[in-house]
């Protein structure tokens, strides 16, 4: 019994001789757990299935359609081999867009985990409000982008927006937020740091709530100030949050559509196009397959390498309590 | 002046996170001279419902909200169902190379989606799942993040109540239904919740598989609002931006306990 709770085949301490073949002790151990694997198979069965045939087949599938040439209509994919990378890697469109990508995840994801680290030392404080202030927030979050894009696309209107209405009483007249090609691209990072704020700061409330109060006691008693006491002491220990925030935002960055799709649709032009749109227009409107493989190609590779040297490089400085 | 200073950025955090919410709900509300009129209205003359209605007959929100609805609800249920017995049978099941299987599944939370858009689109093409339930459904149902986050506190259960429990000749579903999900409920409503504002607020998925306005969801609806000659009608987008983010804010101010758990689960723990 306590055998099949700890889910661990433990083999007699002392196996009589005629089981030491691996046809008999497999057949044994089929008698014993033949109807918990079967069990386990129906539990886990289907949601592997799932996994295996929405998740990991269409990266195969993916990487390759990015060796092929493909308009989505006629019967079946030509082989081209490396042609789909070549003309992405040759087209300045495509040039452009990896730059658009570059400013936009490091924009996003240094603003919301700066932002949010920031929001967080005053959400920690004793003070009276803070439950709101942490409840909107957070709120953001949980809507969908689509719907957060629309209130910001309203907001940002350069004749009747709010944002005007705050910028005007600072001399600062509105700009043409997401019409104009300077300016669209950070149109978007705004919406996605107003966004992602509230969700770092919560992790971090969270993370700051789990240090230990003894090291700040010491550290005020050898008398640090409070600067640095969150130089060397609080920033350091909340590391692994840092750490969590990075990695998911980036990737999260890397994906993002609804705002751009509800915003700008990438434009005007390429400026706010970046590499999740374009793979996106590539497929679903100029029913360019192969390119768009290629492309999405290009975006795993550059995700594992940087989740890759995040993690490698990350690891060493991250300090565990 | 150091508590002074804090509140002053306590009251710029909530306003600038309350301001945008307030203008959404207020310009909702306004009859377009006053939404259209700079120096801004702050505060409705009165409220003023028809921009719903305009909405409403601009697109057919009520097909989006019923698919909205559906998708989340037989979605989540699958999700829960699948999530809740792989929990419990990589906590409490042997198997041959089940490590292999957990890593399996887990993997997929490294897989981004943007990757396996457009082969999904393929593969639920070649099923005939576009423009379905079925497509819009079953190819997000498998659960990784949920099973996850079930398993972990399937595994902090006091395992010699179960070993009481098959002494006494109940069997692994019994004691699945009776004892593992009742005493994981924190945690069960927790998954459930992530679930439901995961999937009613998709968009890019929602976006491809359907063709037909009569399969949309309700955050694609909001493009239908949204004109193409440049001439847009705010105060009905502002009221279809209600109708998608409503349901999952009070849906927050009810369980923001369980919601904040989910979210923030193993990133601070480490």
């Amino acid at each position: 019994m306590t055998r099949a709770l700890t889910g661990r085949t433990q083999l007699p301490a002392e196996p009589a001789p005629e089981t030491r073949t691996p046809q008999r002790r497999w057949r044994r151990t089929l008698r014993r757990h033949g109807k918990e694997y079967l069990l386990f198979a129906a539990l886990v069965g289907p949601n592997l299935a799932l996994i295996l045939v929405f998740s990991y087949w269409p990266v195969i599938y993916n990487c390759y359609l990015s060796f092929t040439s493909w308009d989505m209509i006629s019967p079946a994919p030509t082989w081209v081999g490396l042609d789909e990378y070549r003309e992405l890697f040759t087209s300045a469109d495509f040039g452009h867009v990896l730059l658009n990508t570059v400013k936009f995840v490091v924009l996003i994801v240094v603003g919301a985990i700066v932002g949010g680290l920031a929001t967080s030392l005053v959400l920690n404080q004793r003070l009276v409000g803070r439950g709101l202030a942490r409840t909107v927030s957070f709120a953001p979050h949980i809507v969908s982008g689509a719907a957060i894009a629309a209130l910001w696309l309203f907001m940002l209107d350069p004749s009747f927006g709010l944002v005007r209405a705050l910028l005007e009483p600072l001399g600062i007249s509105s700009p043409q937020w997401t019409t104009s090609s300077h300016y669209s691209l950070y149109a978007l990072v705004l919406v996605y740091v107003w966004k992602g704020i509230g969700f770092s700061a919560i992790i971090y409330v969270a993370g700051l709530q789990n240090l230990p109060a003894d090291l700040f006691e010491a550290a005020t008693l050898d008398g640090a100030n409070g600067w640095q006491r969150f130089r060397h002491v609080t920033f350091p220990l909340l590391s692994p949050v840092t750490y969590f925030l990075v990695v998911t935002s980036v990737i999260g960055a890397f994906q993002a559509y609804d705002v751009t799709a509800v915003m700008t649709g990438g434009g005007p032009g390429q400026s706010s196009t970046t590499l999740s749109w374009f793979i996106y227009r590539q497929a679903f409107q100029a029913s360019n397959a192969g390119l768009a493989a290629a492309a999405a190609m290009v975006m795993l590779v550059i995700l594992l390498t940087i989740t890759m040297l995040i993690a490698r490089y990350g690891e060493r400085r991250v300090t565990y309590q | 002046m150091r508590r002074i200073l804090l509140y002053a950025a306590l009251v710029l955090i909530a306003a600038v996170f309350i301001m945008p919410l307030y203008w959404l709900f207020s310009s909702a509300v306004k009859p377009s001279g006053e939404i259209y009129r700079f120096p801004l209205q702050w505060i409705p003359r009165h409220l003023h419902w028809s921009n719903f209605t305009n909405a409403w007959h601009d697109a057919p929100f009520g097909s989006f909200f019923i698919n909205s609805i559906v998708v989340t609800l037989i979605g989540t249920a699958i999700k829960m169902v699948l999530a809740t017995g792989s929990a419990y049978a990589f906590t409490f099941l042997p198997f041959p190379f089940k490590r292999v299987f957990f890593a399996l599944i887990l993997g997929t939370l490294m897989t981004p989606g943007t990757i396996t858009l457009l082969t999904n689109y393929l593969t639920a093409s070649d099923l005939g799942w576009v423009d379905t339930y079925a497509g819009l459904i079953v190819p997000g149902a498998g659960s990784a993040f949920g099973m996850f986050l079930l398993r972990q506190q399937m595994k902090s259960l006091p395992r010699e109540v179960f070993e009481a429990a098959q002494m006494d000749g109940a069997g692994h579903l019994r004691i699945l239904v009776r004892m593992v999900i009742p005493m994981s409920r924190p945690m069960m409503i927790t998954v459930t919740l992530i679930s439901v504002i995961e999937v009613w607020n998709d968009f890019i998925w929602p976006l491809i598989i359907t063709t037909t306005t009569q399969m949309r969801t309700l955050p694609i609806g909001l493009l239908y609002l949204k004109s193409q000659e440049g001439y847009n009608d705010w105060g009905a987008i502002m009221a279809g931006t209600v109708m998608v983010a409503a349901p999952m804010l009070i849906l927050f101010l009810l369980a923001q306990r369980y919601i904040v758990a989910g979210f923030s689960g193993g990133a601070v723990k480490g």
